[in-house]
C-alpha cells in the first residue's frame, strides 16, 4: 500500500522529464531538427553505454571529478577559515564587506583569462577557476552562520565561565555547522560549471574537453552522451554534498 | 550573611530616540539592595524597570556604569565567581543531547570525563529525565527543557542562581510542578537565588523576600513569613492577600506614575 504510493509519486514526479525525452526522441526523428546536429536520447543512451563500456568515458569523469575535489577542498578549507574570521571579528567583517560584495560578482569565467596569464595553461589556473567559483558561496555562508548563532547561547555558556576559546568551539562552531555545509554544498554546484569552462581551454581530458573535442570531430552522440555525464556528475554531488549538509543539521528543528 | 551587596548601581544604554538622535537611557538609577546567602529573592515590577539589565549584570554579562556589586564584599568584577542564569527560553545547545548540556558547566571548570557524566546523571535523576538522557532539547516540552536548562545551571554549584521569568513560556499546570520542583531542590542545596517574574501568586508562593523594583530602584523589600513547605491552598490565606493586596497597590500605583508621566511627554 505504502510502497505503491511511493512508486505512485515517483511516476507523477518523472512526468515532465518524460514529456522533454519524448519531445527530445521525436523531434530529430519527424525531422524537426536536423539529426546531425540533435541526436535522439536513445541514441545518446547508447553512445553513453558504449563509452562506459569500452573505457573511453571513464578517464575524463576521473579528471573533471579530481579537478572538482581539488579546487573544491581548496575553496572549503580558504573559506571556512576566512568566513570563521569574517564573521567572528566585526572589525573584519567591516572593512572587508565591500571588497568581498566587489569580489563575488566577478565571475570565475571572466577571470580564467586573468589566471591562465599568471599560471599559463595548466592545471594551476583550472584549480583557480574552480576555486574561485566555489570560495565565495563557501566563504560568505560560513560568515553568515556565525553571525547567526543566537546570541543567547553565547550569553548562556558565557554566564557558566566559558573562555573564548570554549565559547567558539562549543557554540560558534557547531552552531555555524549547517550554514558551512550549505555553503559547500553551493560551492559544489558551482565547482560542476566551473570545471567545464576549465576544461575548454587547454585541456586534454575531461568531460567539458570532451564535449568539446566530441563536436570538433562531429561525433554528436557523444557529445550530448558527455553533456548528460555531466549532469549525472553534477547531481551526484549536489546529493552527496546535501547528504553532508543534512548530517551536520539533523539537531536543527524541522 | 549578606551574599550581595549592591551599591547606587546605575546603568544606562545609549539609544536613538525616535527622532533618529542619539541619546542616553537611564535604566538603572542607584539601585540599593542586600542579597543573603542562601535566600530566594524575587525581583519584581513594570516590564522595563530593569530587572534583567540588574540580573545581566549580576551575571557578570554587562558592566555598571556607576556603583558597585560585591559578592561575599568584594567586587564583582575582581572576582571569578560562580553564577548560573537561567534564561526565559532555555538557552540549551540544540546539537548537544541532554546529558551532554547538563555537562557544559562541569566541561568548562575541567572535570574528567567519566566524572562528569556521573554528576550529571545525578541531576538528570533530580529533575525525573533520566529516560532522556540521549534525547535533543528540540525533542523536549516547554517543561521539560526548562527543568533541563535549570539543572544545567545547578550541576556546577555556582554561588548564586539567576532566573529571568524562567516558567513565564509554560502552561499553568507545568507551571506548578516546575515551581513545586524548583523549591524541592533549592531546600536540598540551599543556592542564593535570584529570580524574576510578573506573577505575583509565584513571587509569593516561592519567595523569602521580594523586592518591588520601579524606576530604576528598589523601591520597597517585602517579607514573605508564609511557613514552608507552602501549599496551593496558601493563596488563601491571610498573609498570603495581605501581600498579593500590597504588592497589587504597588503595581497600580507604578502604572497610574507611568500613565500620568506619559500624558506629560
Ligand atoms: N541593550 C540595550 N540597549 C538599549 N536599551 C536597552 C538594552 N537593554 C535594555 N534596554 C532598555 O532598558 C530598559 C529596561 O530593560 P529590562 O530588560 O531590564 O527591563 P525588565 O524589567 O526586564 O522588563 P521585562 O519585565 O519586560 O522583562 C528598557 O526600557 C529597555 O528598552
Ligand atoms: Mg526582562
Amino acid at each position: 500500500m505504502r510502497t505503491g504510493k511511493h512508486i505512485k509519486n515517483i511516476l507523477f514526479r518523472s512526468i515532465g522529464l518524460f514529456v522533454f525525452l519524448i519531445l527530445w526522441e521525436l523531434a530529430p526523428r519527424l525531422g524537426w531538427v536536423r539529426e546531425i546536429f540533435l541526436s535522439p536520447p536513445s541514441v545518446v543512451i547508447t553512445a553513453l553505454i558504449e563509452m562506459l563500456l569500452d573505457g573511453s568515458l571513464m578517464p575524463h569523469i576521473v579528471a573533471s571529478l579530481l579537478r572538482i575535489f581539488r579546487g573544491l577542498l581548496l575553496a572549503a578549507s580558504v573559506g571556512v577559515i576566512m568566513g570563521l574570521l569574517f564573521g567572528y571579528f566585526r572589525r573584519v567583517n567591516q572593512t572587508l564587506d565591500l571588497l568581498f560584495q566587489f569580489f563575488r560578482q566577478i565571475s570565475a569565467f571572466a577571470l580564467f583569462p586573468v589566471f591562465i596569464l599568471f599560471f599559463g595553461l595548466g592545471e594551476v589556473s583550472k584549480t583557480a577557476i574552480i576555486f574561485w567559483a566555489s570560495l565565495w558561496p563557501i566563504l560568505l555562508n560560513t560568515s553568515a552562520g556565525v553571525r547567526d548563532v543566537e546570541p543567547v547561547l553565547i550569553r548562556s555558556v558565557k554566564s557558566m565561565g566559558a573562555s573564548k576559546m570554549y565559547t567558539f568551539l562549543n557554540v560558534i562552531l557547531p552552531g555555524a555547522t549547517p550554514q558551512i555545509f550549505t555553503g559547500i554544498r553551493l560551492g559544489g554546484s558551482y565547482c560542476v560549471m566551473a570545471v567545464v569552462a576549465a576544461e575548454m581551454i587547454g585541456a586534454t581530458s575531461g568531460l567539458g574537453y570532451l564535449v568539446l573535442y566530441s563536436q570538433q570531430i562531429f561525433k554528436v552522440p557523444q557529445m550530448y552522451a558527455a553533456i548528460v555525464a555531466l549532469a549525472l556528475l553534477g547531481i551526484a554531488l549536489n546529493g552527496m554534498l546535501g547528504l553532508l549538509e543534512r548530517f551536520f543539521s539533523s539537531w536543527r528543528k524541522l | 550573611m549578606v551574599k550581595v551587596q549592591a551599591r547606587s548601581v546605575k546603568r544606562e544604554y545609549s539609544i536613538v530616540n525616535s527622532v533618529g538622535k542619539k541619546e542616553t537611557l537611564s535604566v538603572l538609577k542607584g539601585l540599593d539592595l542586600d542579597i543573603n546567602e542562601g535566600e530566594f529573592i524575587t525581583l519584581l515590577g513594570q516590564s522595563g524597570c530593569g530587572k534583567t539589565t540588574f540580573l545581566n549584570l549580576l551575571a557578570g554579562l554587562e558592566k555598571e556604569d556607576e556603583g558597585e556589586i560585591l559578592i561575599d564584599g568584594k567586587p564583582l568584577s575582581e572576582r571569578d565567581f560562580n553564577r548560573g542564569v537561567v534564561f526565559q527560553n532555555y538557552a540549551l545547545l540544540p546539537w548537544r543531547t541532554v546529558i551532554k548540556n547538563l555537562e557544559i558547566g562541569l566541561e568548562i571548570r575541567g572535570v574528567k570525563k567519566k566524572e562528569r557524566r556521573e554528576i550529571a546523571r545525578k541531576y538528570l535523576k533530580l529533575i525525573n529525565l533520566t529516560a532522556f538522557e540521549n534525547q535533543y532539547p528540540h525533542q523536549l516540552s516547554g517543561g521539560m527543557k526548562q527543568r533541563v536548562a535549570i539543572a544545567r545551571v545547578l550541576v556546577y554549584e555556582p554561588e548564586l542562581v539567576l532566573m529571568d521569568e524562567p516558567f513565564a513560556a509554560l502552561d499553568a499546570q507545568t507551571r506548578e510542578s516546575l515551581q513545586i520542583e524548583l523549591i524541592r531542590i533549592w531546600e536540598a542545596h540551599k543556592k542564593t537565588i535570584v529570580f524574576v517574574t510578573h506573577s505575583i501568586d509565584e513571587a509569593i508562593l516561592l519567595s523569602d523576600r521580594i523586592a518591588f523594583m520601579s524606576d530604576g530602584k528598589v523601591n520597597e523589600i517585602i517579607d514573605v513569613n508564609l511557613p514552608r513547605p507552602r501549599f496551593k491552598y496558601m493563596t488563601s490565606s491571610s498573609e498570603f492577600l495581605k501581600i498579593h493586596e500590597k504588592i497589587s497597590f504597588l503595581l497600580q500605583e507604578e502604572a497610574e506614575r507611568l500613565q500620568s508621566y506619559g500624558a506629560y511627554l
